[in-house]
């Protein structure tokens, strides 16, 4: 047999297995949409991908540019796909992630939690020293409203509840504290600058409007206000803060192969991080918009709510919730 | 190996790589904005339907002052629709999107699988960075500037958006075409593809196609008449018929 003779005799065996290519493509695009437990069709998937590449491989030889090989290589890429999305169960995939890959993500991210929280500690210094010394800098940190109020012997946030109900409240409170935190993760993409920015901005509005509170007389007010929210809102934009400084180190100190490697590293890890910190805004938020405005709740209740809310985070946070005893290694 | 698409080409235990061609910026755009549409048309359409049971009348005002169930069940729904709609939809369906799957793209992880969840909710966050400071700028340059046309969500989960080509066909009559002594594999796809478009093409362009097609492999086309369509087509599929 001449090799043109051989060559179509080839191709002619290969194409008459278009129904089993067919029958292959139905299969992975039937279990790319659902979730099958059967292990007869994760066997029969694996064969097709073995039936694919192998006919897909000849198809590229003998008929490199026809529609045949346009076909199985969808047909393959797709086999591919489906055989390697890996089982994903809800349940099992959050209880992991709660019991064990957050603790180990706060663990990793221990030294860049405690350098954030110098940082936003420092600004907050920074700002109330600023204010304290000169008064007229409030204006850059805080609305005219809010200056106003302050300076008619009143905190802004009296009689709140009777402009805004609760609800609405936390909802736009933690919808904006939500969205600060991310950026404070997101922001770690500029080699870590838009993280100690957004850090930095915070801790300086916080200690400026303590300071200029300070001068009215209105500091006790204040932290009755903010004790029962701000002990684990506070707490989770430094968590965010450590999470974006974690990003920027990763691109000024690559510690994988390349540069983007290591960021993609870095983000996905500790990205797991913010699920925790938006949950936890959440809780703050409705504490924001239930608690820390009601009068009727005394400053020693505020205080146990804030005190039980930041131990719960702790809990949470090093998966002792989740019935985390020992430390396991990082998944 | 003959040549590989260009692409995303990822190792495989077969031994036989699997070929990804990699979206641009023109698939990236259409995809988003059919997405766009389809959430502001929720959102709105949420919005309106809200406001017309909650004011009882062909009304879309809010209330003069703040109220609860007027924000709980009209405004924060739209918005969450609006906000979280590529967050949900990209999870239910597994890294596609209605606009995704228009444009024919869908995103995967660097090794061709699907994405995790994981890496699709950091995918998702990083928006609020390359949609910076208006319409997806920062994201679109680094798409641009890319090699693998990534933004920078991408680059954060270690995703790609690729071409699906869900709409592949293999041509039915390929294996029968090619036991013809005549035509080759290539041949066969070509003929079968000419009759299957026959209705669609203009005459002259068919008849054209048609005489090329039968110079091409030996018959002789001078047997039929130039303007007999239909003499053509007969001729054509006889070529194409298992003997």
């Amino acid at each position: 047999m001449n090799g043109s003779a051989r060559q179509r005799a080839l191709t002619v065996s290969l194409l008459q297995r278009a129904d089993l290519w067919r029958q292959a493509d139905r299969r992975a695009r039937r279990l790319a949409r659902g979730r099958s437990d059967d292990a007869a069709d994760a066997t029969r998937l694996a064969d097709d991908y073995r039936l694919l590449a192998h006919d897909l491989a000849r198809v590229r030889m003998l008929m490199p540019d026809s529609r045949t090989r346009e076909y199985l290589e969808a047909a393959y890429a797709r086999a591919h796909a489906t055989l390697h999305h890996g089982a994903w169960r809800l349940g099992s995939a959050l209880l992991r992630l709660f019991r064990d890959e957050i603790p180990a993500v706060v663990r990793w991210l221990a030294p860049y939690i405690v350098w954030s929280t110098v940082i936003f500690a420092l600004a907050v210094i920074g700002g109330y020293a600023l204010v304290q010394r000169y008064p007229e800098l409030i204006a850059l940190f805080a609305s005219p409203d809010l200056i106003a109020s302050v300076e008619r012997g009143q905190l802004w946030t009296e009689g709140l509840l009777n402009i805004v109900p609760s609800s609405v409240l936390s909802a736009q409170i933690l919808a904006n504290n939500i969205v600060v935190s991310l950026f404070a993760y997101c922001a770690g993409f500029l080699f870590g600058l838009g993280t100690l920015y957004i850090l930095g901005l915070n801790g300086l509005m916080l200690g400026a409007v303590f300071a200029f509170v300070s001068l009215h007389g209105l500091r006790a007010q204040l932290f009755g206000f903010i004790v029962a929210h701000g002990c684990v809102e506070l707490s989770v934009m430094c968590l965010s803060g450590a999470a974006g400084a974690a990003v920027g180190e990763a691109l000024i100190r690559p510690a994988q192969v390349g540069r983007i490697e290591s960021f993609r590293v870095a983000a996905l890890r500790s990205g797991k991080l913010l699920i925790a910190c938006a949950l936890l805004l959440v809780g703050a938020g409705i504490l924001e918009g239930y608690v820390s405005p009601d009068p009727r709740f005394a400053l020693w209740a505020r205080g146990a709510i804030g005190a039980s809310y930041w131990l719960f985070m702790v809990a949470l946070l090093s998966g002792w919730l989740f019935g985390q005893r020992s430390r396991r290694p990082m998944p | 190996m003959s040549e590989v698409a260009p692409g995303l080409a990822v190792d495989s235990v077969t031994g036989i790589d699997v070929s990804l061609p990699v979206a641009g910026p023109g698939a990236r755009a259409y995809a988003f904005l059919v997405d766009w549409h389809i959430r502001v048309i929720l959102a709105l359409g949420w919005f309106v339907l809200g406001a017309l049971l909650y004011n009882g009348r062909f009304s879309l005002s809010p209330p003069l002052s703040s109220d609860a169930r007027w924000f709980g069940a009209v405004v924060a729904p739209a918005l969450a629709i609006y906000f979280l709609y590529h967050h949900a939809v990209e999870l239910a369906m597994r890294g596609s999107t209605p606009g995704k799957r228009m444009a024919g793209v869908r995103i995967v992880a660097r090794d061709g699988g699907a994405p995790s969840a994981g890496a699709l909710l950091t995918r998702n966050v990083f928006r609020l960075v390359d949609s910076l400071p208006l319409f997806y700028g920062v994201g679109l340059i680094t798409v641009v500037l890319t090699r693998d046309n990534l933004r920078i969500g991408d680059m954060a989960a270690g995703t790609l958006l690729v071409f699906e080509h869900a709409d592949a066909r293999l041509p039915s009559p390929a294996a029968d075409a090619t036991q013809v002594s005549r035509l080759d594999a290539a041949g066969a796809e070509i003929v079968a593809e000419l009759l299957e478009r026959w209705p669609a093409l203009q005459p002259e362009a068919r008849v054209r196609l048609a005489r090329q097609a039968l110079t091409r492999y030996g018959a002789d086309p001078a047997e039929s008449g130039n303007h007999d369509d239909d003499a053509w087509r007969t001729r054509l599929e006889r070529l194409a018929r298992p003997q």
